[in-house]
């Protein structure tokens, strides 16, 4: 199960003298569910295209099974990709995009370790069909297969690039944004899918996305990426509470991240005031950022919390409120089930597993702060604004 | 909204209706009527005599569609593939000859491959005059003793009277080359390559390169990814350049009597001649003009046919 099978060893990439992957170590283990989550233009997709042959690092190396494969040819690895862009093959409709690997002769597995001529196997006919169908019907698109691939939807073509990929049996399967396009219902269904596929199959599925909620709930390991570093690496759970700074916090999950003194292990200072926490091995006196997930804090009558607030608004989220209080000027996000009107005074308790310390990093003071939360909705009330005007203005061209 | 619109159709409308079907009928009319005006069939029965005219076109064009296809494709697949500063410099370099007189061109090549012109100067300095006639001596005497052993032995089994040329000149001081098949097709590359370059360059470098990268994703080396994926995808682009080069050369008729020094009579030169020619006959001409229509239409449509089938024609 926990056998390494792929290896990124420093490797860096630069476009242009504009570096876009900087030091990147990671290793995948056989069978894993590894998650690639990150911002817009973080460099997952580059990443993937170092695995999937289609770059060459400009430093650093590509070990699979413990081989160097920075020159290998992308068709000679055992490596199949679902493109972000899909790429289906638009002169051919869905049956022959999803067969298009299994028709393609492969060289026998094991042929040339005896130093024999390797020869190529061609599939049977009859095997293909039955492999492209399965397939289709995993993808829930029977019935499908005649169809041209611009007669589909972009969510029915984002699933043929699934099945085209899935149904070479890859070891390993470069998923790129692969259910960026689906609706929310069929992106939980083929979520779980996909999962199934990986555990049954027993593949190593490297994943990208920028939906946090989806790589927690898929991954055995989440790589938080940001700048072309990778910023952690960890199970879902850890990398939930266990933030190692502030942009993975932020990233992950919603989160009040306060600047703060670390007085001795365990004891832990901000707003003033001396906090119990779990964490240890700081130096005496220094400064840290604190993370207070929103859904942890426990809102309590003025009188017994330890910090008071006054409410300056509230979202309803469905499950639950968004309700950001003023402490002293910082805003905080509190996720809570009960109701509590603006100018509201309340107080809040903090347990010492509420409140998760990090060292200071080149994030520190950029995330975190809920101040701007009703700034981004009243601008967002302009945008609507604007857009009615141009509505009006599109109006009275029609009536010319 | 829609009736503004139509209405800028109507200048081009009305141009075809007036140059384009106007004239296609009239000649229709001619082909099936005599001189005086009656009507007859007479002009289609009488074609046969030209039956070798026709063949020879339809040979030298397909030739010359040929090699203007294996030339092109290479060409435009590599210039498709280069950076932007290669493009542009190909371009040119494709367009340069275009941007002369098409005379000009021709008469540049009359003055090229004459019998002391350049180029046989040129291989008599080199001594490939020399050269060929020694291949030609050579021939001669290995055909005689063919003929003098194999075949006379094959001719008295079969009854039959198999002969080899062994006439090839070897006393030749220059080599051959206007007004021969060869220089006719030679013109016909040179006058109609970039009209089957342009299209297939246009289709390549729009592909996607994000399709090759699938196609090699899933397995295909270099050559399968060009069977499977660009080849079929270039069709469009290969059959429109094979129109293009295919119908002007079919009917083409001042390349073959330049280069082709009236030995090589095209369907071109003939309808020339027929409508106002020595052989003055325009029903016959119109007759002859309606027939190669209709084959080059033919052609076209079963070419077109095969490029829809390609989806499933794909695995070769
Ligand atoms: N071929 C290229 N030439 C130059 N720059 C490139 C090239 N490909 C990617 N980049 C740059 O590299 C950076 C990372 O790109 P990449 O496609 O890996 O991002 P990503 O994490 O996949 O983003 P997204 O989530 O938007 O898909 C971007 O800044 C991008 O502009
Ligand atoms: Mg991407």
């Amino acid at each position: 199960m926990s056998k390494e099978l792929i290896r990124l060893v420093n490797c860096s990439m630069a476009f242009d003298d504009e570096l876009v992957l900087d030091n990147i170590n990671l290793y995948i283990n056989d069978s894993e569910f590894l998650t690639l989550l990150g911002p817009s233009g973080c460099g997952k997709t580059t990443t993937l295209r170092i695995i999937g042959g289609f770059t060459t690092p400009t430093a650093g190396e590509v070990l699979f099974d413990g081989v160097r494969i920075n020159d290998v040819p992308p068709h000679l690895r055992q490596v199949n990709t679902v493109f972000q862009r899909y790429a289906l093959f638009p002169h051919l409709n869905v049956f022959e995009n999803v067969a298009f690997g299994l028709r393609i002769p492969k060289a026998e597995e094991g042929g040339d370790a005896e130093g024999k001529k390797k020869k190529k196997v061609k599939i049977p006919e009859r095997e293909i069909k039955e492999r492209v169908m399965e397939m289709l019907e995993v993808v829930s698109l029977k019935g499908f297969e005649h169809r041209h691939i611009t007669e589909l939807s972009g969510g029915q073509q984002q699933r043929v690039a699934i099945a085209r990929a899935l149904v070479n049996r890859p070891k390993v399967l470069l998923l790129d944004e692969p259910l960026g396009a689906l609706d929310l219902r069929l992106r939980k269904d083929m979520q779980n899918e996909l999962k199934r596929i990986q555990q049954q199959m027993g593949i190593t599925f490297i994943y990208v996305t920028h939906d946090q909620e989806e790589a927690l709930a898929m991954s055995d390991t989440i790589v938080v990426m940001d700048q072309g570093k990778i910023q952690q690496i960890g199970r879902p759970e850890d990398i939930y509470n266990e933030p190692k700074n502030a942009f993975v916090a932020d990233f992950i999950g919603e989160s009040n991240i306060l600047d703060g003194i670390m007085h001795e292990d365990y004891v832990v200072e901000f707003f003033n005031r001396k906090f119990k926490c779990l964490d240890k091995g700081f130096a005496p006196m220094a400064p840290v950022d604190v993370v207070i997930r929103p859904e942890d804090i426990d809102i309590v009558p003025e009188a017994e919390g330890q910090l008071k607030g006054t409410v300056t608004s509230v979202t309803f989220k469905g499950v639950h409120y968004d309700t950001i209080v003023d402490f002293k000027g910082f805003k905080w996000l509190i996720q809570t089930t009960d109701f509590h009107p603006v100018g509201e005074t309340i107080g809040i308790i903090l347990n010492p597993d509420d409140i998760h310390i990090m060292h200071k990093s080149q994030y520190s003071g950029m995330f975190g702060d809920y101040s701007s939360y009703s700034e981004e909705y009243d601008e967002m009330d302009d945008v609507t604004l604007l857009d009615e005007e141009d509505e009006d203005e599109e109006d009275e061209r029609h009536e010319e | 909204m829609k009736n503004k619109r139509a209405f800028f159709v109507i200048p081009y409308v009305g141009w075809m209706t007036l140059f384009v079907v106007a004239p296609i009928i009239i000649v229709a009319v001619y082909a099936f009527t005599t001189a005086g005006g009656e009507f007859t069939l007479d002009n289609f029965s009488r074609m046969g005599t030209y039956a070798s005219v026709f063949l020879r076109s339809f040979e030298l064009a397909i030739i010359a569609t040929l090699i203007c296809l294996l030339i092109g494709y290479p060409l435009a697949y590599v210039m498709a593939k280069e950076g932007p500063r290669f493009q542009r410099i190909a371009m040119v370099l494709i367009m340069l000859p275009m941007w002369m007189n098409f005379l000009l061109r021709t008469y540049a090549w009359m003055s090229l491959l004459e019998n002391n012109g350049l180029i046989n100067q040129a291989f008599s300095a080199l001594g490939i005059v020399d050269l060929s006639n020694a291949i030609n001596g050579g021939l001669n005497s290995f055909c005689a003793w063919l003929n003098s052993g194999l075949l006379e032995w094959v001719n008295g089994l079969l009854g039959s009277d198999f002969v080899l040329n062994t006439a090839r000149p070897t006393d030749q001081t220059f080599i051959r080359m206007l007004f021969t098949q060869g220089a006719v097709v030679l013109g016909m590359v040179y006058n109609y390559l970039p009209f089957m370059v342009l299209p297939i360059y246009s289709v390549l470098v729009k592909m996607d390169n994000s399709l090759v990268e699938a196609a090699r994703d899933l397995g295909a080396n270099t050559s399968c990814v060009f069977r499977r994926v660009i080849f079929p995808l270039s069709l469009p682009g290969v059959l429109s350049g094979v129109t293009m080069v295919f119908v002007p050369a079919v009917s083409t008729f001042a390349i073959s009597k330049m280069l082709g020094g009236g030995t090589q009579l095209m369907l071109g030169d003939l309808i020339e001649m027929l409508f106002m020619g020595s052989a003055y006959n325009p029903n016959l001409g119109a007759a002859i003009s309606i027939v190669m229509m209709l084959i080059v239409v033919i052609c076209m449509w079963v070419m077109n046919r095969f490029g829809e089938g390609e989806e499933q024609a794909v695995i070769l």
